[in-house]
C-alpha cells in the first residue's frame, strides 16, 4: 500500500479571466520509507502541491491517499483532515516553527499531547526522540538559544513525533548553510529507512538531490520528470 | 512577555480602583451605621413633619423625653442632639460631627483607646482620633472652650468625618444658645415691642417680656429623643401613642438608618457604580486587545498548531487560558495593593469578601468576552500561513 497516492491533481485559483493554474494533472506515489524530492523552481507548484498532501489546501479535481485512506475525490472525502494530519502525517517547515514559548522537549510533547498521549509517555517519547535526532542534551533550551540545524533536528523530531506514515517537508535546508543542510538531509534519509516513512521534501536546490529515491521535476505547475536512483547509485 | 506583564500590572491598578471604590461604598455604609448603632433607640422620636437630624434640621424640647417615658411600653427615653461643627486646628480645617447626651444616659462614646468617657457636665469632650485632637487638648466651639478627655478609634460620621460626644447641656448651647450679639439685639426688641402696649397692666407687660425673652432664649432642646421600649413588639403602640400629641414624627431606629443612608449614600452609590462599571468595562477593553494583538502577533504559531492538527477548541483553549492569566494576574495584583493601602485612604475603605469573590467572577467573565475576539481571529488563519518562507 502506497504511503501517498495521488492522481488527476489539479489545482485552479480564481475563475474566467483572473483565473490561475497552480498545479495540472499531477500524479505522484510514494511508498512507506521512500525519500522523494519535489524539485522544480519557485511557482512551479511544488508547495500547491504539498499543501493539497497536506489537506490545508482544497483542490480543484483530483484524487488523494493518504496512508490508504481516501481524502480527496474530487471533493473532501469527509475525513477528518484536522485529525489526520494530528496522526498520521508530518510537517518540517523551511523556517522551523518551533512555538517559541515552549522549550525543545515541550515543542516535541506538543504532539504527543494532541494525540492523547499521557503526560509521563509523552515525556518519555519525546526525549527519546531528540536523542534518536542527537538534540537530546539541549532539551531544556528554548528555540532562541540554539542554532538554526539544532531547531531543524527539533522540528524533525516534533514531525516524527506522532510516529506519521507521511513526512512532508517545505524546503527544509533553504535556512541554513550547506554543510548544516546535508546534515538535516542526511537526518530525514535516515528518518525514511528507519522509521519507514513516506518523507517528501519540497527544494529548489540542485545540490540536495543526491540522497532522494526518487525525484519529480516540476515546472509551471506540472510534474515535467521523474527520476529514480538505481541500486548502482544512477538515476533512471 | 513583557506587554503581557505590564498589561496585567495595569489591569491591577485598574481593578485596585474598583476595589477602592467596592471598599469605600461599603466604607459608607459601615460609617453611617455606626452613627445609628452608637446612640442606641428603638425608637426616635422628632420634629413633626420632619425625617429626623440626619435628613433635615428637626428640633423637639428636651424636657420631652418625661412625656414619653410615661407612655406604657417605654422604658427609657433620652434626648440627643447631632451637629456637624467645623472649626481651624494648627491652620487646617477640621470638621467634626457632635453627638450630645445626657450623661447616664444608655448613650454614651465608645471604641474609647485612650483617656476617659466624659465625667462632668460640661467642658469634656470625647473625640475620634482621627480628627487629630490629642488628650487634654481644648478645642473652641462657640463660645466655649472643651478639653479632650477621651479619644476613640473607628468612629467616623455618616460623612466620613470624626465623631465628638459632649454632653447635651454643652452641645445646646453650641447649637441653640444665641451668641452675645444676638442677644442684645433680641432682647432689645422684644423690650420694644412689649412697651407699645400702652393699655397693658405693667406688671403683666414686664412678665410678658420676660416669658418672651426666655422662650427665645432657651437652648433646651433635642434633635431627637431616643427611646428603648419593654420590648420591641410595643413599638407599633408606642409609635402610635406618641404621634395622637401631633407635635412629633415617630422613626423605628431601622426607619431612621434607612433614611441615613438614602440621604448619605444613594448618589455616591450610584456615582461609585457608574465608575465601577466604567472601570470594569476599561478593563475587559483592555484585555481584549492585549488577546487581539498577542493573537496577532501570534498567526504563525497558530498556523503552525493547526497544520500539526491541533483542534480549534485547543487553540481556542489556549488564548482563553492566556486572558484569564492576565485576568488572575490583574486581580492579583489589584487585591494585593488594596490590600496593602486601603488604610491610606482619608474615608473608611471595607474590602469584603463577598465583593471580591463578585468581582473575580466578574473579572473572569470580561476575560472570557475579552477573549472571544482573539479566539474569534485564530480561528480565521489559514494553516498554509505556517508553509510561508521566513
Amino acid at each position: 500500500m502506497d504511503a501517498v497516492n495521488i492522481h488527476g491533481l489539479t489545482k485552479v485559483y480564481g475563475t474566467g479571466e483572473a483565473a490561475t493554474v497552480a498545479l495540472v494533472d499531477a500524479d505522484l506515489t510514494v511508498a512507506p520509507g521512500e525519500l522523494v524530492a519535489l524539485l522544480g523552481p519557485s511557482g512551479s507548484g511544488k508547495t500547491t502541491l504539498l499543501t493539497a498532501i497536506c489537506c490545508i489546501n482544497e483542490p480543484t479535481r483530483g484524487r488523494i491517499e493518504l496512508d490508504g485512506i481516501p481524502v480527496y475525490d474530487n471533493g473532501w472525502t469527509g475525513v477528518d483532515v484536522r485529525s489526520l494530519r494530528r496522526s498520521r502525517i508530518g510537517v518540517v517547515f523551511q523556517s522551523y516553527n518551533l512555538l517559541p514559548f515552549l522549550n525543545v522537549l515541550e515543542n516535541v510533547e506538543l504532539i504527543l499531547h494532541l494525540n492523547g498521549v499521557a503526560v509521563d509517555t509523552a515525556r518519555e517519547e519525546a526525549m527519546r526522540l531528540l536523542d534518536y535526532l542527537e538534540i537530546g542534551q539541549r532539551w531544556h533550551h528554548y528555540p532562541g538559544e540554539i542554532s538554526g540545524g539544532e531547531q531543524q533536528r527539533v522540528a524533525i523530531a516534533r514531525a516524527l513525533a506522532n510516529d506519521p506514515a507521511v513526512v512532508l517537508a517545505d524546503e527544509p535546508t533553504a535556512s541554513l548553510d550547506t554543510g548544516r543542510g546535508r546534515i538535516v538531509m542526511g537526518l530525514l534519509r535516515k528518518v525514511s529507512r528507519e522509521r519507514h516513512a513516506a518523507v517528501i521534501v519540497v527544494t529548489h536546490d540542485e545540490r540536495m538531490i543526491e540522497g532522494f529515491d526518487t525525484v519529480y521535476r516540476m515546472a509551471d505547475g506540472r510534474i515535467t520528470g521523474r527520476a529514480v536512483r538505481q541500486g548502482s547509485g544512477r538515476w533512471h | 512577555m513583557t506587554r503581557f506583564v505590564l498589561t496585567g500590572v495595569g489591569l491591577g491598578l485598574l481593578l485596585t480602583v474598583v476595589m477602592a471604590m467596592s471598599g469605600i461604598y461599603r466604607g459608607l455604609i459601615g460609617d453611617a451605621t455606626k452613627v445609628v448603632n452608637a446612640v442606641p433607640g428603638q425608637l426616635w422620636i422628632v420634629q413633626q413633619d420632619t425625617r429626623g437630624p440626619f435628613a433635615e434640621s428637626s428640633r423637639v424640647p428636651e424636657d420631652l423625653e418625661y412625656a414619653i417615658r410615661g407612655v406604657s411600653g417605654v422604658r427609657t427615653a433620652t434626648p440627643a442632639s447631632f451637629q456637624y461643627v467645623q472649626l481651624v486646628r494648627a491652620g487646617a480645617p477640621v470638621r467634626l460631627f457632635l453627638i450630645g447626651y445626657k450623661l447616664g444616659a444608655s448613650v454614651s462614646p465608645s471604641h474609647i483607646v485612650a483617656g476617659r468617657s466624659i465625667t462632668k457636665k460640661h467642658y469634656e469632650i470625647v473625640v475620634d482620633e482621627k480628627s487629630g485632637f490629642r488628650l487634654e487638648e481644648r478645642i473652641r466651639l462657640g463660645l466655649e472652650e472643651y478639653t479632650v478627655v477621651g479619644l476613640m478609634r473607628g468612629m467616623p460620621s455618616p460623612s466620613g468625618d470624626p465623631i465628638a460626644f459632649l454632653s447635651l447641656a454643652d452641645a445646646q448651647v453650641i447649637q441653640f444658645q444665641l451668641d452675645n450679639d444676638a442677644i442684645r439685639n433680641n432682647r432689645a426688641r422684644v423690650t420694644r415691642t412689649y412697651e407699645r402696649l400702652n393699655n397693658v397692666n405693667p406688671l403683666l407687660r414686664t412678665r410678658a417680656t420676660v416669658t418672651a425673652l426666655a422662650a427665645a432664649e432657651n437652648p433646651h432642646f433635642a434633635n431627637a429623643i431616643l427611646v428603648d421600649l419593654d420590648t420591641p413588639s410595643a413599638a407599633a403602640d408606642v409609635a402610635a401613642s406618641i404621634r395622637r400629641w401631633n407635635h412629633y414624627q415617630v422613626y423605628s431606629a431601622d426607619a431612621e438608618r434607612a433614611i441615613l443612608l438614602k440621604g448619605f449614600i444613594e448618589k455616591s452609590q450610584k456615582q461609585l457604580w457608574l465608575f465601577r462599571t466604567i472601570l470594569v468595562i476599561v478593563s475587559g477593553v483592555i484585555v481584549a486587545l492585549i488577546i487581539y494583538t498577542l493573537t496577532m502577533d501570534k498567526l504563525r504559531e497558530i498556523a503552525t498548531l493547526k497544520i500539526i492538527g491541533a483542534a480549534d477548541r485547543t487553540i481556542a483553549g489556549m488564548i482563553l487560558q492566556q486572558a484569564l492569566l492576565l485576568g488572575a494576574v490583574g486581580f492579583a495584583i489589584g487585591y494585593a495593593v488594596i490590600s496593602r493601602t486601603y488604610g491610606l485612604f482619608p474615608r473608611t475603605v471595607l474590602i469584603e469578601r463577598l465583593d471580591m469573590v463578585a468581582l473575580a467572577a466578574i473579572v473572569f467573565a470580561i476575560c472570557v468576552l475579552a477573549s472571544v475576539l482573539g479566539i474569534w481571529r485564530a480561528l480565521q488563519v489559514d494553516p498554509g500561513l505556517a508553509l510561508t518562507g521566513g
